[in-house]
């Protein structure tokens, strides 16, 4: 297979793809709800299968940066050189794997969201919108249009999480959007700075990653400006002490904005450390991995402990969630081969896994309309499907070999024992919480006493059923089969000046 | 020779405004929104003709008028915010008051005016077109005149302003005596001749100037005139006054700073860098309390304000080059600026005309009644904020990236921390329009056509900017370049 211009175009469809759907939607008349699913459920198929083809054809031995589509879009202008500003967009082995997330847990929220009756149309709209911001990260390699599409996929979240949520969603949604944007703030400066001091007149990232590695941009700027970019985007990937708006976030948010929320978008930040940080910053990024490894660590048992001790589902589920985002930047912060690739794979796992949980948990709390864990017992008498699922997430979570939390936490493990022993045995410290609460939330919901309360909830929707099947597919295929995912991901990570071997 | 033709599309404006007046005294009974109609053709009209001189070579009347690129650019903006903000007077005013004529008329002498401001390049003439302008929008503030609030706004506009004036005009006084030349050209000479050490004089001329000016373009301190005139006035006229009044403040200070004053910088550049730094931080901070959507609009811009005030500092600080830059990205910001104003306000003014309110709780479940409006309010609120999309994501990012210097980077963090601030009461008011169901007896209601296509038309606008600034960055950098002849030779030699 050869890759030419043909190529880029199907990246810029998939980018189209949800700006498209978006668009149409906001001309179907707010009756016509059925039309309406119907074209987001079509347009979710189609941004499944070109994400699913993104990722095969990326080709391992083809080149680091496949699929390049440039247009220029501002250049020769003031302070603006050639190639000032380009949309270029392309694929790499961090991106193909993150594209192929996206598409399958966008489509699982799809179809997860049918049931949803409240204003369908504006809550379609700003769904896709988020989307289309997530991907146009994931393939920017232009700064602007990096950052452009970064706030794009924060910016809906206010209204979904505002409009659409539950428990304290005012709260919430305010939180979690100030927090987010408050992060963007110090990427913002960062992008200025950066783009002062490398005084090359573009924002195409090729060219300041390598204005990076040798030398204009000046060791003691990227000191100075790592921790800035590297806060700013771990914001959005729960980096502890700035993890607080990810629980409140999560227990407010609508089911489809948790899974997507969770699942993709928390993996913006950790890809923006990985993008912004190690590849435009290598000096910076190796005299501040320390300081990140401890942080890491301190998110990965902080998260643990907490859902430990929480009562609500969706509780523990975003303390879970940071918790194993503390493994994803530990792995960055081993800045080691394998430490890396662990902690893009576990952003696929943890995506994948916690779009699961949530869809799990947004099909009980439609029923009971209640997320207290003391409320249930013995559920499985009564939703045996739905019991299996969570039983299959639950146990990825933990880190149960042939699902996917294995693979990945095993790469982060041997990762980071090469780097710092200590913070490796402190890692499965973290692992054995995990472990507990999973458990403790099986034997109190699972079994125990039958709630007669509940005799009457009803098991999984076929569609629900369908969409939780897709993301156990996608758990399963990477527990037993990492191959393609570490060939795309580590033959990536092995090219990023500064990582040893 | 005098060539009377750099004048051209004044007379047009100039003459149409007569038109308008005459229109309403010989046919006392034309339809009042015929009027506004009447006046934004020819605003069209006059913008239409100044497009006839994009890249003519600069050509100088007397040495006191100057028709340029950056001339030109302003001829532009101006003509759009006469023929915008007409067309929002068309129903608001209509309803309100029987004479419009010279309301109209108005409109378009106040354009001339801001013309003039950017064209001047001499004091006094720069100080004619100025007070021009003011007085038009003394009138303007105050034509409500049955109504108490329009009435106090034009009073306190009016007692503040002849203040303004009256410290820009010692300011040149004595910057006339120091330099013996009213000229830009011959202050600039002065100046350089004057040597290099400080001189209390000059630096009190500077202050006094910028004292003056900062009124005008409300930077703060000397923003306390701006909410209650804002409050007060029609709403139209608010929109007027945060466009065009802006405008034409920049417009004055830029070629006044960067061909007159220049060579000074040393001695007024800290003084700018204060100033912005102040304006927005009190402007976002104090926009968080307000509870009326004029008054949170005015703090607003007063924020917006203190974020071109850094260009300014940065032409003081850096060379030609990153003069031009800034001066670029402060133009396409002002676009951006006034494209969004224009198409909140639009929004506002059809939502006032069906409810009668002009408080943020008012706004509460638009997204309902009138889920169109609630858009375009949305759109340019997130706008303001710089968010994606939207227009003010491109023109903030150009006009922080133009004017980052080494000593200004603080100015620029500063100033991204303030757009972080911002967004949060812009959320307020989106919180009002969707989170909350609208109050029992409000349905959906339709708004006016004409109001239907000037807001969707004002919205594209924002979205189109947003997604494909090149053009207007273009056309800045262009209307920049005048200015800034030094760093086009150095460009020119670098090029190929």
């Amino acid at each position: 297979m050869t890759f030419d211009e043909g190529q880029g175009y199907i990246v810029l469809a998939t980018l189209v793809a949800p700006l498209l759907a978006a668009l149409i939607i906001l001309f179907i008349p707010s009756g016509q709800k059925m039309a309406i699913r119907y074209v987001a459920a079509f347009f979710a198929a189609v941004m499944l299968g070109l994400s699913i083809y993104i990722f095969v054809a990326y080709q391992v031995d083809g080149g680091q940066i496949q699929m390049t589509l440039k247009w220029v879009w501002v250049e020769n202008t003031a302070f603006l050189g050639k190639d000032g500003i380009t949309l270029h967009l392309a694929v790499d082995g961090i991106s193909a794997p993150m594209a192929l997330l996206t598409g399958i847990v966008a489509f699982a929220g799809t179809i997860t969201s049918w049931k949803l009756n409240y204003r369908p149309k504006d809550f379609f709209i700003l769904y896709f919108t988020l989307l289309a911001g997530v991907y146009g990260t994931f393939f920017s390699f232009d700064l602007f249009f990096f950052f452009f599409f970064y706030e794009l996929a924060v910016m809906p979240l206010y209204l979904l999480i505002g409009v659409w949520g539950s428990t304290r969603k005012e709260y919430g949604a305010l939180k979690l959007t100030m927090m987010l944007v408050g992060g963007s703030v110090l990427i913002w400066i960062g992008i200025f700075a950066v783009f002062h001091e490398a005084n090359l007149g573009t924002f195409d990232m090729q060219r300041l990653f390598a204005a990076g590695s040798d030398g204009t941009l000046s060791p003691t700027f990227q000191k100075i400006f790592f921790p800035m970019i590297c806060i700013g985007c771990g914001v959005l990937a729960a980096l502890w002490p700035f993890h607080t708006w990810s629980p409140d976030g999560h227990m407010s948010a609508p089911t489809a904005v948790s899974m997507v929320h969770a699942g993709v978008l928390m993996k913006l930040g950790a890809f923006g450390i990985i993008r912004l940080g190690i590849q435009l910053m290598p000096v910076g990024a190796e005299f501040w991995m320390p300081g990140l490894m401890v942080l890491g660590v301190i998110g990965a048992l902080y998260g643990a402990t907490a859902a430990l001790t929480q009562r609500d589902f969706k509780l523990i589920s975003g303390y879970s969630s940071v918790s194993h985002m503390g493994y994803v930047l530990m792995g960055l912060a081993t800045m080691n081969q394998i430490g890396i690739t662990g902690a893009v794979l576990q952003m696929f796992s943890h995506g994948v896994m916690t779009a699961l949980v949530f869809l799990l948990i947004g099909a009980l709390y439609d029923q009971a309309h209640t997320r207290d864990l003391k409320d249930f017992g013995g559920i499985t008498k009564v939703m045996p499907v739905w019991v299996v699922f969570y039983t299959i997430a639950g146990l990825a979570n933990v880190g149960l070999p042939g699902l996917s939390g294995f693979t990945a936490e095993f790469h982060i493990f041997v990762g980071t024992f090469q780097a710092y022993p200590v913070f490796g045995a402190l890692a499965i410290v973290a692992a054995a919480l995990a472990a507990g609460y999973m458990l403790r939330m099986f034997a109190i919901v699972f079994f125990g006493p039958f709630n007669i309360r509940w005799k009457d909830l009803k098991d999984l929707s076929p569609l629900e059923t369908m969409a939780g099947g897709l993301l156990i597919a996608s758990i399963v295929l990477m527990g037993v089969w990492w191959a393609p995912f570490t060939d795309r991901i580590g033959q990536t990570v092995a090219a990023i000046p500064g990582v040893i071997g | 020779m005098r060539d009377y033709t750099i004048f051209i599309p004044e007379y047009i404006a100039a003459g149409w405004a007569v038109l308008v007046v005459a229109v309403e005294l010989f046919f006392p009974r034309v339809r009042r929104d015929g009027l506004a109609y009447l006046t934004a053709l020819g605003a069209l009209v006059w913008g239409i003709s100044a497009l006839f001189f994009i890249g003519k070579t600069p050509q100088s009347f007397q040495g006191l008028i100057e028709s340029d690129n950056f001339t030109t650019y302003f001829r532009l903006l101006a003509a759009g915010i006469v023929a915008a903000v007409s067309i929002m007077s068309a129903s608001y005013m209509s309803g309100r008051t029987k004479a419009t004529g010279e309301y109209y008329g108005l409109l378009l002498i106040a354009g001339c005016a801001t013309v003039y401001m950017a064209a001047a390049t001499e004091l006094i003439t720069a100080y004619i077109a100025l007070e021009l302008l003011s007085f038009c929008l003394y009138i303007l503030v105050g034509y409500l005149k049955r109504d108490a609030r329009s009435s106090e706004a034009a009073l306190k506009y009016i007692l503040l302003g002849a203040f303004s004036s009256a410290m820009f005009l010692y300011g040149m006084s004595l910057l006339y005596g120091l330099t013996g030349s009213t000229s830009y050209d011959g202050i600039s000479a002065g100046l350089a001749a004057r040597g290099d050490g400080t001189d209390v004089g000059v630096v009190v001329a500077f202050v006094l100037i910028l004292a003056g000016v900062g009124f005008k373009v409300s930077a703060a301190p000397f923003h306390m005139w701006a909410p209650d005139a804002y409050e007060g006035a029609p709403m139209p006229i608010t929109a007027f006054l945060s466009t065009l009044s802006k405008a034409a403040g920049f417009a004055l200070i830029l070629r006044l700073f960067s061909v007159a004053f220049v060579v000074d910088a040393a001695e007024w550049r800290w003084a700018f860098a204060l100033l912005a730094a102040v304006t927005m931080t009190a402007g976002n901070l104090i926009a968080i309390q307000q509870s009326n959507l004029k008054r949170l609009v005015a703090y607003s811009s007063v924020g917006q304000v203190g974020y071109m005030l850094i260009t300014i500092a940065a032409i003081g600080y850096g060379d030609q080059t990153v003069g031009l830059n800034a001066t670029s990205g402060l133009l396409v910001h002002l676009i951006g600026y006034v494209v969004s104003t224009l198409a909140l306000f639009a929004a506002l003014t059809a939502y006032y005309n069906k409810t009668g309110k002009d408080t943020v709780e008012g706004l509460r479940g638009l997204a309902e009644t009138q889920p169109f409006l609630a858009l375009v309010i949305t759109v340019s609120l997130f706008s303001f904020a710089g968010l994606p999309f939207f227009a003010g994501f491109a023109t903030k990012l150009f006009l922080f990236q133009g004017a980052t210097t080494d000593e200004l980077l603080w100015l620029v963090g500063l100033a991204v921390l303030n757009s972080f601030i911002s967004l949060y009461y812009y959320l307020m008011v989106v919180r009002q329009m969707y989170l909350f169901d609208p109050v029992a007896g409000m349905t959906r209601f339709k708004i006016s056509p004409v109001m239907w296509v000037l807001s969707a038309g004002l919205m594209l606008g924002v979205l189109f900017i947003g997604i494909y600034p090149g053009p207007a960055f273009k056309a800045a950098e262009n209307a920049a370049k005048p200015l800034f002849q030094q760093a086009e030779a150095a460009g020119a030699a670098r090029a190929p």
